[in-house]
């Protein structure tokens, strides 16, 4: 037996749970049918969350590509089609990628290892210099902390999840809900998750209220760690100064809950819990088009 | 004598000669790890300069394991476990993107450290008390002096003088030089 599972219209951190929602009544070793034939835009949380999606699976699902050229030529650019044919049997048209689209500041990327963080901020950070000082009006010198950003969210797969995710940064105009451009980092894994991590501490202890959200609370609030190094936990506390210093927003979804640090722009909430189930740690980081000062 | 390390080219002897970012924990550890073996090349005193001049980019975590890591073995040393020598530093061509990371992982560890910045200006970075702060200052401005000498010059009281003195030493924030004291810093 086979499950299909509809990939919505618009493809992002919210929508991604309409996926979720569609998993939870599918065992782990069920086959899968992913049927992306209507969808016509999606962020790179979306599309590093579907790479993540078929790495949970016992078996390699099936994956129906955009019928839109359009948006089926663009997931080519990002990279999604190059990794997503080692993960899912693909159908349908798959344009090959061709190069030129700016708004890829970083195609989607395997993350596994410590040479791995090395070649993705070594790529980035002449891309990012222009995009975010001509196209997001921020000063030059915040590209090095957005390089350090993506860096320390990187290094959160290669130190913790015990598997390898995948990142991917894009720049686009978010209309309908900031009516201003946003470069946005998507950093997910299919790993053990932040819970799992906090637990495998020695001597750590829990109480009635220990679960996916607290985990989250304790590792991205609090900068708490399994490594009993006290240098350890800088690393998201860094990505809270710096989306706090460009009025940026972080959100990170493990387990059944995600946690989010909320702008004044936004109207997220700071912490849901009881969501669909979903392995590892799903991380999206983005820094909004500064307004000119009046 | 004063050493001078190149952290650029520590990383790519140790790590990978395409590399110019300091990024990752392992790679901070190896570069940590570089950087003590030149320093056990140099004997039981040392001076040494820690050059980040070259250095494109530094994150959390590897400025938590060269430059936190490194200051806990000689700053935070205790009878239990003492430094392995008595090594100083002077932390040159830190840039503002450097000061971050450093400023966050020093304070992290109660820890500071002596930084030449962009211009060539010499500043405390990291967890300082204002006493400690108004010694080294006096300390860098009129040179090297015994406890009774800075006193005198700079009004502070000569117990007090002496007992901070005594802490700027063992932060590796000043040197001793025979009866008298010398900011690390102010030599160069």
């Amino acid at each position: 037996m086979t499950a299909v599972i509809n990939v919505p219209p618009s493809l992002d951190d919210k929508t991604f749970e309409h996926v979720l929602e569609q998993l939870v009544a599918a065992p782990p070793d069920e086959k899968l049918l992913v049927d992306a034939r209507h969808t016509r835009w999606a962020s790179p949380y979306g599309l590093t969350a579907l790479l993540t999606l078929a790495q949970t699976r016992g078996e390699r699902p099936g994956f129906i590509a955009p019928e839109a050229d359009e948006t089926a030529s663009y997931w080519a650019r990002t990279g999604f089609f190059k990794h997503a044919e080692e993960l899912f049997e693909l159908t349908g048209h798959v344009p090959r990628a061709r190069g030129g689209d700016s708004d890829v500041l970083l195609e989607i990327t395997p993350v596994a290892k410590s040479d791995d963080v090395h070649e993705v901020v070594g790529r980035i950070q002449q891309k990012a210099q222009a995009i975010l000082v001509k196209e997001l009006n921020i000063d030059a010198k915040a590209t090095m902390g957005f390089a350090m950003t993506l860096s320390e969210a990187c290094q959160n797969i290669v130190e913790h999840a015990g598997r390898g995710g995948w990142v991917a940064v894009q720049t686009y105009k978010w209309q309908r809900r900031l009516g201003r451009r946003v470069v946005v980092i998507a950093v997910c894994d299919a790993g053990v998750g932040f819970r799992q991590s906090l637990e495998s501490a020695h001597g750590r202890r829990l109480d009635e209220r220990w679960g996916d959200g607290r985990a989250l609370e304790e590792a991205v609030l609090r900068g708490v760690s399994r490594f009993h190094d006290p240098g350890r936990g800088q690393g998201l506390a860094g990505v809270r100064r710096y989306i706090g210093r460009w009025q940026g927003k972080l959100s990170v979804r493990s387990g059944t809950a995600r946690i989010a640090i909320v702008p004044s722009w936004d109207e997220d909430v700071p912490l849901e819990e009881k969501l669909p189930p979903f392995p590892g740690a799903q991380i999206q980081i983005t820094i909004p088009e500064r307004l000119e000062e009046k | 004598m004063i050493n001078h390390i190149d952290l650029t080219g520590v990383l790519r002897r140790t790590v990978c000669d395409l590399y110019s970012d300091l990024v990752t924990r392992p790679t901070g550890a190896a570069v940590r790890d570089g950087i003590e073996k030149q320093l056990a090349d140099l004997g039981d005193r040392s001076l040494t300069v820690i050059d980040f001049s070259h250095v494109r980019l530094l994150d959390y975590s590897c400025a938590d394991e060269i430059v936190a890591k490194l200051l806990m073995r000689y700053a935070a040393a205790d009878e239990a476990s003492p430094p392995p020598r008595d090594a100083y530093f002077l932390f040159r061509g830190v840039k503002d993107s450097h000061l971050d990371a450093i400023e966050a992982v020093l304070e992290r560890h109660g820890l500071a450290i002596v930084a030449e910045i962009d211009g060539g200006d010499v500043i405390l970075v990291g967890t300082v008390l204002d006493e400690e702060r108004r010694v080294w200052e006096a300390l860098c401005r009129l040179g090297r002096l015994t406890a009774i000498e800075l006193s005198r010059a700079s009004g502070i009281d000569g117990v007090e003088a002496e007992r901070v003195l005594e802490r700027l030493l063992h932060r590796r924030l000043a040197m001793r030089l025979e009866q008298s004291y010398v900011a690390v810093g102010a030599a160069q």
